[in-house]
Parts: structure tokens; sequence; C-alpha cells
């Protein structure tokens, strides 16, 4: 996912520069609390870390394999804005010593994998995190999805991108088709060792995860008559807990617009791989899968249900399994709970 | 720790090239680069003629034409990318060999190929001829925030640590009979990352302790501070200068 030169025209790539130099600054004064006063050689290992994870190849399908992008992961191990600086400085340090990834699309690149990998990544775990009980475990399932989405999400960015300032006109939607295809099969091995990154942190040393911060429970007293007496001497005053309603309701929203508007944006090119496949004769390779007689296969252009109700309808049942998911995991960790106690 | 000091791409050399200040070959390299990519992708000679301004620096730095090949494997995925375009792209198209082809695609693709490995090779002259403290040097003469280049200088210094570490742990699976589906796989290999992520912020942390002891704060000292020349700036943008006037005939006859 390293953009080399050419890519994009000049435009686009100073406009992605401008951004990245934008955000670079913005981490800089907003990491400072998030790192314990000039903690450097902290930064500096952690990015040494992603750089060395990024070399950790997962196959994808036949042929192909993917890598991590680390930002999901970086973000919840030691937070979003010195995660940003830390896949910067990786991105920085692989243009420049290592010829990976093109100089002039240096800003493209510190933007994707630097801001929305990790932006994407950060806030989807955050909001998992509001939903799921509040314990230090919870970051692993919570920097799953986290991590599933950004890849995904940079990909979506990138396609953006392109239709601005690429070299060529692609068809849109068959480009973006493709790329979130390819994408999301990438994201699932992201979030697979993501969360077991995590999960192993999270197991030997709670305190390094940044995502969970605050979570860890008191100690507690048990006294032989099974009586449990709080260990803190002072009464550490509650935190107002922030409803999670504006943050939900708002990234609902979102999610909504962009499935029932941008759908109908993608499908203004509708056949645009299968025009494509068409003119090149290997349609007849393609198979339609075994969903394909129901009326949301091909998004909507079966059954008569117009494309950005689809795409609603879609939104909605992914939520519905994400719910149902997390219920049972949930249930799982009280009942773990109840059985070790 | 034995960690080497300097990085994989470097090459030692006492060439005018090498000689050069880190910070005037930086701004040239990218100059040079940004004028590359505005090129027109029609003009195909152009990007001959840039290849040959980039040979004549390999040649003047003295590095072997094996040495930059080798280097150049980084590229390979957008190499796919180029070859995939000419079937993917719409438009009119041309039958090449038997095949239909996208003309669009075609070029589109020659252009990623010709500019990407053009950056690709200009980055590697850069990396060959300047070591990873040069650069971070540089960096902090343009003005880069002292506490970015601060992070690059422990992730360079590091990073053969730190891989270095993951070989090992790879090595010692290995050789206790790891191996496995894919999907056990995944985990263990993640739980040897979360191993891994421990060791290295551990050692953050150890390592700033040892500065904080050592009178550390918070800016690492300059030594040697390099002054370009007004003769070495006007080497240095021979490159880009070269460039510009081969962009600006290429935009005229296109």
């Amino acid at each position: 996912m390293h953009v080399p030169d050419g890519f994009l025209d000049v435009p686009t790539s100073l406009a992605t520069g401008v951004v990245a130099a934008g955000a670079i600054a913005v981490a800089l004064k907003k990491s400072r609390s998030e790192l314990n006063e000039k903690a450097a050689p902290m930064a500096g290992l952690t990015a040494a870390f992603v750089f060395a994870a990024q070399m950790i190849n997962f196959p994808v399908g036949v042929g192909t394999s993917g890598h991590l992008m680390g930002g999901a992961l970086a973000a919840v191990l030691v937070g979003p804005w010195t995660a940003v600086l830390v896949v910067s400085v990786v991105m920085m340090v692989q243009a420049l010593v290592f010829a990976d990834g093109g100089l002039t699309a240096l800003g493209t690149n510190i933007t994707l994998i630097g801001l929305v990998t990790v932006l994407v990544g950060w806030s989807v775990t955050k909001l998992v995190l509001a939903v799921l009980p509040k314990r230090p475990a919870s970051v692993v399932p919570a920097s799953f999805v986290g991590a599933l989405l950004s890849v995904p999400a940079a990909a979506a960015v990138f396609v953006l991108l392109y239709s601005v300032g690429g070299a060529t006109e692609l068809p849109f939607g068959a480009l973006m088709a493709t790329m979130l295809g390819w994408h999301t099969i990438i994201g699932l091995g992201e979030a697979f060792i993501t969360a077991a990154t995590v999960g192993a942190v999270v197991a030997v040393r709670p305190d390094l995860v940044y995502a969970a911060r605050g979570m860890s429970q008191h100690l507690v007293l048990r006294t032989p008559d099974g009586q449990e007496i709080p260990a803190t001497a002072v009464e550490v005053a509650d935190e107002p807990r922030r409803s999670i309603w504006p943050l939900a309701v708002g990234g609902l929203g979102v999610t909504l617009v962009i499935a029932g508007a941008l759908s109908f944006f993608a499908s203004s090119n509708p056949d645009g791989l299968e025009y494509v496949a068409e003119d090149q004769g290997f349609i007849a390779a393609a198979e339609d899968s075994a969903v394909a007689g129901w009326s949301l296969a091909d998004y909507g252009e079966v059954g008569g249900i117009p494309v950005g109700v689809a795409g609603l309808i879609g939104v909605g049942i992914t939520i519905l399994i994400g719910l149902v998911l997390f219920q049972l995991i949930a249930r799982r960790d009280r009942d773990r709970d109840s059985v070790s106690a | 720790m034995g960690a080497g000091h300097v990085h994989r791409l470097y090459r030692h050399g006492h060439t005018p090239v090498h000689r050069l200040p880190a910070h005037v070959k930086l701004v040239s390299l990218l100059a040079f680069v940004l004028v590359v990519v505005a090129t027109p992708r029609e003009a195909f000679w152009a990007f001959g003629a840039y290849a040959a301004l980039l040979a004549g620096v390999a040649v003047t730095a003295r590095l072997p034409l094996p040495f930059i090949v080798k280097r150049m494997v980084v590229e390979v995925p957008f190499v796919v990318f180029a070859l995939l375009l000419p079937f993917l792209a719409a438009g009119p198209d041309v039958t090449v060999a038997g095949l239909s082809l996208s003309q669009e695609g075609l070029l589109a693709g020659w252009n990623i190929l010709a500019k990407g490995t053009l950056g690709v090779v200009a980055s590697i002259l850069l990396a060959a001829t300047t070591d990873a403290r040069a650069l971070l040097l540089a960096l902090q003469r343009l003005r880069v925030p002292p506490v970015l280049v601060e992070i690059t200088a422990f992730m360079v210094r590091y990073a053969d640590v730190i891989t270095g570490e993951m070989n090992r742990m790879k090595v010692a699976r290995e050789s206790r009979g790891f191996s496995g589906n894919v999907g056990r796989r995944l985990g263990v290999v993640a739980t040897s990352a979360g191993a891994l992520f421990i060791r290295s912020y551990e050692r953050g942390e150890r390592v700033h302790l040892a500065m904080l002891s050592r009178g550390y704060t918070g800016a690492l000292p300059v030594l040697e501070v390099q002054q370009a020349q007004t003769v070495q700036w006007v080497g240095a943008a021979l490159l880009p200068f070269s460039a510009l006037v081969v962009s600006v005939v290429a935009w005229m006859t296109v």
C-alpha cells in the first residue's frame, strides 16, 4: 500500500502533503498528553516496532499476501496522536532510506497509512469500547473491529484520491469495488494480528496499552469470610461517565449517509467491472455467487430494490450481527468471571 | 546491540556525490522527482533523458548497476498494478500481439512504471550515498520539527535491533518445531508480535532513563555543522535543472 511517485498528479500529491503536514503538526501538539514529557525514545522504539511488524506477511489469497499496516495497532497501544507521529516517521524512513514509497507521494502515504488507518482504527475501537464492559480485556475485540475497518477505509480514501488526481480514468465503481474487496480480506488479516498482539500485551502489561488506561480494576482485599474490601485508601471519585449516545448516533448517521448516498454514486457506473469484463471476454469465467438470486445480491440490482435502500439494509444487518456478537462476547466474559470468582 | 550504524542501502565511498551535504542532496532529489512527475506521459523520450541523468549520477557516485537493480525490488507490487491497468481501464482498444488492450490503460501503466521507477532509483541513489545520521541532520536543517527528527533518530538506530530480535524469535519458534495451518500460525505470530512490542517499549523506557541520567534535555547535540558551499548547491542543482529543461521541452513538443 506504499504509493510510488507518479501514481497521483502533482497537485494531488502537494495537497495530501499539506494535509499530512497539518496532521503531524496537530499530532505533535496533542501527543504531549499521551507520552510522558519528552519521551521521544519510547515513540522511536514504537516506530521501530511498527517497522518490524510491517514485515509480517500474511496470505490473502492465491499467490498474494498483505502486510500489516499497523496504524490501528499503534493507536491502540500508544494512543492516536503518538501513533500518527510513529507511523508518519515509519513512512518517512521507508521513503528516504529504503526507497519504499515515492518521495513526492510521501504526503499521500502519510495521509493514507499514518492518518486514515490510525484515526479510523482508533475511533472505531473507542466506539466499540463504549459498548463493551469496562475492563482491559475488552480492548481486544474492539481493536479487532478497529483494525478490520481501518484498512478498507484507507483503500477507499486512496480510490477517492485516485479519482481526483489519478494518472488515468478508471471506472470509479469498479476500482472502488475491487479495492474494497481486496482490502477487506487484507483487513481481516490485519484485524487478527492486531487483536492477538493487543491481547498478548494486555495479558502481560495492561498498563502499556493506551486504550486500556483507566480500565484496570481496583485492588480488593478478600477476608476469610468472603468479604471484599476495596484496597483504595482514598475514595476515588468516578469520572463522570460521558454519554455515548452523541457519538453513536453521529456515527450511525454518517454510516447511513455513506451507505445510502455513496452507493448511488458508486452505482452511477453500475456495471463498470462487468462492462470491462464483458469487453475483455472474461465475464464467462465469472460465476454468480450462491446468493445471486437474493434481492440484495449485486447491491440491489436484482430484486428491484433501489441501491440506496439495499445499502441501508446492509448497514442494518451488519449492526445487528455486530450487536449479537458483542452480546455473546460480553456474556461469555461474564460467565468466565463468575466461574473464576 | 551490535547493530550496524549504517543502513543496508548505504554504500561507503568518497565521490563528489557522497561529499555533498545531505540536505542539498535531499532538496535536489525532491525537485528532480517533482519535475519527473509533472512531465506529460506522452513524451516518451523525456523519460529516457531522465534515466540518463540518473545514470550519470550513479556513475559519478561509482555505484555498480547490480547494486541498484537489486534494490529496486521494492516497487514490484506497483509493477503488477501497472501491468494490470491495460486490462482494466476503459476506452478505445488497441490490439497488441493478439490481446485487446485499452489504449488509455497502456499509457497509464507506462506512466506509473516510468515515473515510479525513476522515483525509486533516485531515492536509492540518495540512500546509497548518504548515511542515516547525515540524513537526520539534513531533516533537522530543513526545519523538520525536532521531536520528529528525534523520534526518527531512535527509530533508525533501533530498527535493526528490533528486527534482529524479531528474527531471533522466529528462529527460536522454528527450532522448536513451529508449524501449523494458517489460522493457528497467525495466533502464534501475533503473540510474538505482542512480546516484541513489550520488549521494544521496555527498552525505550530503559534508554530514556539512561539518557536522562546522562544529562539528556530533549534535544540531540549537533556535533558538526556541514555548511553547504555555493559550488555544492550549484553542483547538486545540475540534476533537477537539467530535468526541468527536459520537462519544458517535453511540454512544448507534446
